[in-house]
């Protein structure tokens, strides 16, 4: 049976565990919230981006994805970035920028 | 019907194992434990179990690769001494604290250095706070017991833990003795299909095993840990009323012999248990109120039973067969004086260190103990509480 991570808030009792801390049940890392980790996000200017999509599969994290039945960037996902910056690295035109990276 | 039969420690072990058909076997050969996965490739190669044998190049490997079958939902076994359980320290405290009820059948050897083969306890003793339970043997008979036992306890759903199954090297393991055998569907009836509830093969939900916990949940997932095995006490005396039923055979959490009306005490683990009872037995026909604790069950501890069973003891000899280096008390030593301080006990107690390296225990031995005992209670005090037995002064 799924994990239901509501109950493994950050107040849970040891009585509330998983058995070993094992989590059940696919895509529960969704629910955690792993921007939280970062002071520092990269920003998106939507006039100098072309689609070209040179940031989608570099995203360690998956938070750059196509828009469905587009050829299309969707939103940058906040809440998993970590900030690593490759996207600003990888992007051709400079529509991604980031505080500290060149 | 049972069999008879006359077998070493380590085929024993090899014929629980045959008749429990556990799913993997993973294992590399250390003395004295190197029967074991020896005779047990025998029984793969000639299709007498179903088993998959994995030669590892370690018992890192040995371990790491249990733990990942374990997990996958295969009933998993591993055998090690000494050396080798060192190397596998790592793992052990992961086995434990994933929840994975794999058995190790554990040959007690002494650690280095000096380099040693024989037995002592300062392997598993070593291992006594990785989270494991620990259960030990006087003889074949009962290694071959606890072995059919072993899963029955690990896997059950208030416990979830590996269970360490251990006897004294070459003393138990190489010796032959004689021995009562179940029949194969017996055992294969009683320790039944393992069906744990989730598995990493399981397509129908797919899991993480180990993730990472943060300060916030390190200590709540070691306090459920702890429950675990604390449950596995009563659990251990389910399986065992059970297997009384089958075997005709009666095990507990530790043997009494000649307690009833003992005013003078040891405790002790293993094989030398079985010296002890000759000399409780000679002591006995001069009259002497002497008797036994053979522990069987060391991980959890059972001390609140212990208490009780030396309530009315005036002396306790408790015997380590491992060196503790701290100048106090060795491991046994101290949950036994625990046990006893916090039952409001007067019982001296007299903490041995003996048997180190194979070094050989004797009847006489033993009846000394009781005489260091009796002086001790004539003097009402112990001059000496952390002492030696057998070595040359």
């Amino acid at each position: 049976m799924k994990s239901d991570l509501s109950k493994l808030g950050l107040d849970c009792k040891w009585t509330d565990l998983t058995e070993g801390m094992q989590i059940y049940g696919e895509g529960t890392s969704v629910e955690f919230k792993t921007g939280e980790w970062t002071s520092v996000k990269p920003e998106l200017d939507n006039e100098k981006c072309i689609h070209c999509l040179m940031c989608i599969p570099v995203c360690p994290d998956s938070c750059i994805t196509v828009v469905p039945g587009t050829k299309a960037r969707g939103p940058l996902d906040y809440d998993h970035c970590k900030g690593c910056g490759i996207c600003v690295k990888t992007c051709p035109t400079g529509a991604l920028t980031m505080e500290g990276v060149k | 019907m049972a069999r008879k039969d006359r077998l070493s420690g380590n085929e024993a072990v090899c014929e629980a194992l045959r008749q429990i058909n556990p799913d993997v076997m993973a294992a590399f050969p250390i003395t004295p434990s190197t029967e074991i996965p020896q005779y047990f490739s025998k029984l793969v190669a000639n299709g007498l179990v179903d088993s998959e044998f994995i030669p590892v190049e370690s018992e890192h490997s040995a371990m790491s690769a249990v733990i990942g079958s374990e997990a996958a939902g295969a009933r998993s076994v591993t055998a090690t001494s000494s050396a080798g359980m060192a190397l596998m320290w790592e793992e052990l405290y992961l086995a434990a604290s994933n929840r994975l009820p794999l058995v190790l059948t554990l040959v007690n050897r002494a650690l280095s250095g000096p380099i040693n083969i024989n037995c002592d306890h300062s392997d598993s003793m070593g291992a006594r706070d990785a989270g494991w339970i620990q259960i030990y043997a006087e003889n074949n008979q009962e290694v071959y017991d606890n072995l059919c036992m072993a899963y029955r306890i690990g896997e059950h759903k208030d416990v979830m833990l590996p269970v360490m199954i251990c006897q004294d090297g070459f003393i138990t393991s190489h010796a032959v003795e004689n021995i009562t055998l179940n029949e194969d569907e017996e055992v294969k009836n009683f320790v039944g299909e393992y069906q744990p509830e989730n598995y990493l093969l399981n397509p129908e939900c797919p899991m993480a095993v180990g993730p990472y916990s943060v300060t916030n949940y390190y200590f709540e997932a070691k306090r459920a840990q702890a429950q675990a095995l604390k449950n596995a006490k009563q659990v251990v005396l389910d399986v065992a009323k059970e297997y009384e039923k089958i075997t005709g055979r009666s095990y507990g959490l530790f043997e009494e012999y000649k307690m009833d009306d003992a005013e003078y005490a040891v405790v002790i683990i293993g094989s030398a248990a079985g010296t002890t009872k000759d000399a409780v037995d000679e002591l006995r026909e001069q009259g002497k109120k002497v008797g036994l604790i053979k522990i069987r069950l060391f991980r959890p501890f059972p001390a609140d039973e212990i208490a009780k069973s030396l309530e009315g003891v005036k002396a306790v000899a408790i015997m380590d067969r491992t060196e503790s280096y701290n100048d106090n008390c060795g491991p046994l030593g101290s949950e036994v004086t625990t046990a006893l301080y916090r039952a409001k006990s007067d019982c001296l107690t007299i903490n041995y260190v003996y048997g180190l390296g194979g070094r050989d225990v004797r009847v006489e031995d033993m009846k000394n103990v009781y005489a260091e005992l009796e002086k001790a209670v004539k003097d009402g005090k112990v001059d000496e509480p952390y002492r030696y037995m057998g070595v040359r002064e």
